[in-house]
């Protein structure tokens, strides 16, 4: 299964490493990857494949949720599908 | 990104949901429970309770994991099940309000937050079940926590059954004697529609499957949003910006009914394109009137302006999804949306002016509050003109009113939750009684000669 995952947070140093390791160590690959400033605001979306992922997926949100909290990072998980049905014809 | 999806289109979904309320508003299950008649009541509830927790027991858990999975909220899981004065028609017993329990009971079991369908049809006449089911609904609605009612009284194609208008006028009153909750909860309706997953007034129709998924999707809050960029544009633009959001509010309405439909192995019936407002500031239909130009909701200009936000939503919407039904349109609960009440207590939004917005939109006069003293017959005289509306109009239009027990106008009534609350509008004086104690029907009108 396909997923995004977005992350938010006011921009610190190290941010795209946590997340990545905290997928790396979930066996979570990235597929595609992309970062902007929204004025001090750090966003980051990425397109991962959960196909290795030995955590079922609510296991896996509500990890992402509460490591991002420590760290005060906003970290969200959904489906692909749904911004394709959004978004696409 | 390389990918397909660019991230400003990721992160104007992440806005409308974590800023606009975009929201599935229902995923609700129709269940027929015609197979579950039998002449002992007893057998009959337990045959009821039974069935819906048989079908519906994984409903809930399914919607949790499918909003935690594409990250968006479903607010409610709902059931709508057949009209039970039909169900119950062979029952020889006339209190139907242990019907009422038993749904109230697998509700309960299997934890949805409302089921929806004791109900009657009596568009052109009573059964003798469709009596007994009316004369119980004030005790269902006051004993039960999750029971919806609805009874439609009229139709394009049957006319108005003015002895059914006047009867569902003394239930109201009865009813909101005993508990103004349960008016809450009970909705009389002009052209019915099967496929509703919409409370108060859901029922499975019996044109409908054994088993069916229904969605409803919402989001006053985007549209909103999407209107606000549009500011000085003229009307074409405007129509243009709410069919392009209301495509994007149904088509991940028809993701999520696709997806509980393959996952519960029940066929998918219908997504309702609505826009279903909520008490929270910023996902109110009164605010989307409001900032197509309009001072305050309720002035003129309103009924125009719901007009085109009524059509360019179904425009919109019918695009996105293989199969749309249900009430469709906007939606206008005075107590369900922050900018009515406001409009209402600040002078500007009458009911007649509400009367004259439901000839353009989706339902009726719904969850306004009355003054508490307000005769049966003025219920019923209400219900009729909504009826007529309905009926001429070839649409759904239906009534939920709640006479506020021991309040009047200019006080305020709390439901809580998404019920929300309401402030007590004024009526008109002048007594309807000789008109609705004359019964019988008003006949349906005439489809041709239109001028």
């Amino acid at each position: 299964m396909k997923a995004i995952v977005s992350v938010f947070a006011k921009d610190c140093k190290g941010i795209t490493a946590y997340v990545t390791t905290l997928l790396a160590k979930n066996e979570i690959n990235i597929l595609d990857i992309s970062q902007t400033l929204m004025q001090e605001y750090f966003a980051m979306i990425m397109l991962v494949d959960l196909t290795d992922c030995p955590l079922p997926f609510d296991q896996l949100a509500r990890q992402l949720k509460e490591k991002g909290a420590e760290r005060t990072l906003d970290i969200h998980i959904q489906r692909q599908d749904i911004f394709e049905a959004m978004h696409r014809i | 990104m390389s990918y397909l999806i660019n991230s400003s289109e990721i992160l104007q979904t992440i806005e409308m949901i974590d800023q606009q309320h975009l929201d599935v508003r229902t995923i609700t299950m129709g269940i027929s429970l015609l197979d579950c008649a039998d002449r002992d009541i007893k057998v009959c509830c337990q045959r009821v309770y039974d069935k819906i927790c048989a079908l519906a027991h994984r409903l809930v858990d399914t919607g949790c994991a499918i909003e935690q999975e594409f990250g968006i909220p479903i607010v409610n899981k709902r059931i709508a099940v057949s009209p039970i004065s039909m169900v119950a028609a062979a029952c020889d017993s006339e209190d139907y309000v242990p019907l009422a329990r038993a749904l109230d009971r697998a509700a309960q079991a299997v934890g949805v937050n409302f089921i929806g369908g004791f109900s009657a049809l009596t568009h052109k006449g009573f059964t003798r079940s469709d009596r007994l089911l009316i004369q119980s609904i004030p005790q269902a609605l006051t004993e039960t926590e999750l029971v919806c009612s609805s009874v439609n009284v009229a139709s394009t194609r049957a006319g108005i059954n003015m002895d059914a208008v006047a009867r569902m006028g003394q239930i109201i009153r009865q009813t909101a004697d005993i508990s103004p909750m349960g008016c809450a909860k009970l909705v009389v309706f002009a052209n019915a529609v099967e496929d509703n997953p919409f409370m108060a007034g859901a029922f499975h129709g019996v044109g409908e499957p054994e088993c069916v998924i229904n969605v409803g999707v919402s989001g006053p809050g985007v549209v909103a949003h999407a209107l606000k960029a549009c500011k000085g544009q003229p009307f074409d633009v405007v129509a243009e910006t709410v069919k392009k959001t209301a495509f994007k509010i149904t088509r991940m309405g028809q993701l999520v009914a696709q997806e509980a439909s393959r996952r519960l192995h029940v066929p998918f019936g219908v997504v309702d394109l609505s826009l279903a407002p909520t008490p929270a500031i910023g996902d109110s239909v009164a605010e989307i009137l409001e900032i197509m130009g309009l001072e305050k909701c309720g002035g003129h200009g309103t009924t125009a302006a719901l007009a085109l936000l009524n059509d360019a939503v179904k425009k919109g919407g019918s695009m996105a999804s293989s199969h749309v039904g249900g009430l469709s349109g906007a939606f206008i609960p005075v107590s369900e949306d922050a900018g009515m009440i406001s409009a209402v207590e600040s002078g500007a939004l009458s009911i007649d002016k509400l009367e004259a917005m439901t000839c353009v939109c989706s339902v009726g006069l719904d969850m306004i509050a009355v003054p508490g003293d307000t005769s049966a017959e003025i219920i019923a005289a209400i219900i009729a003109d909504e009826a007529a509306i309905g009926v001429v109009n070839n649409k759904t239009t239906a009534v939920r009113l709640i006479p506020a027990k021991g309040k009047t106008v200019g006080d305020r009534i709390d439901f809580g939750g998404l019920l929300g609350s309401a402030p007590v509008m004024p009526l008109h004086g002048g007594s309807p009684a000789e008109f609705i104690a004359r019964g019988g029907r008003i006949p349906a009108p005439l489809h041709s000669l239109k001028n």
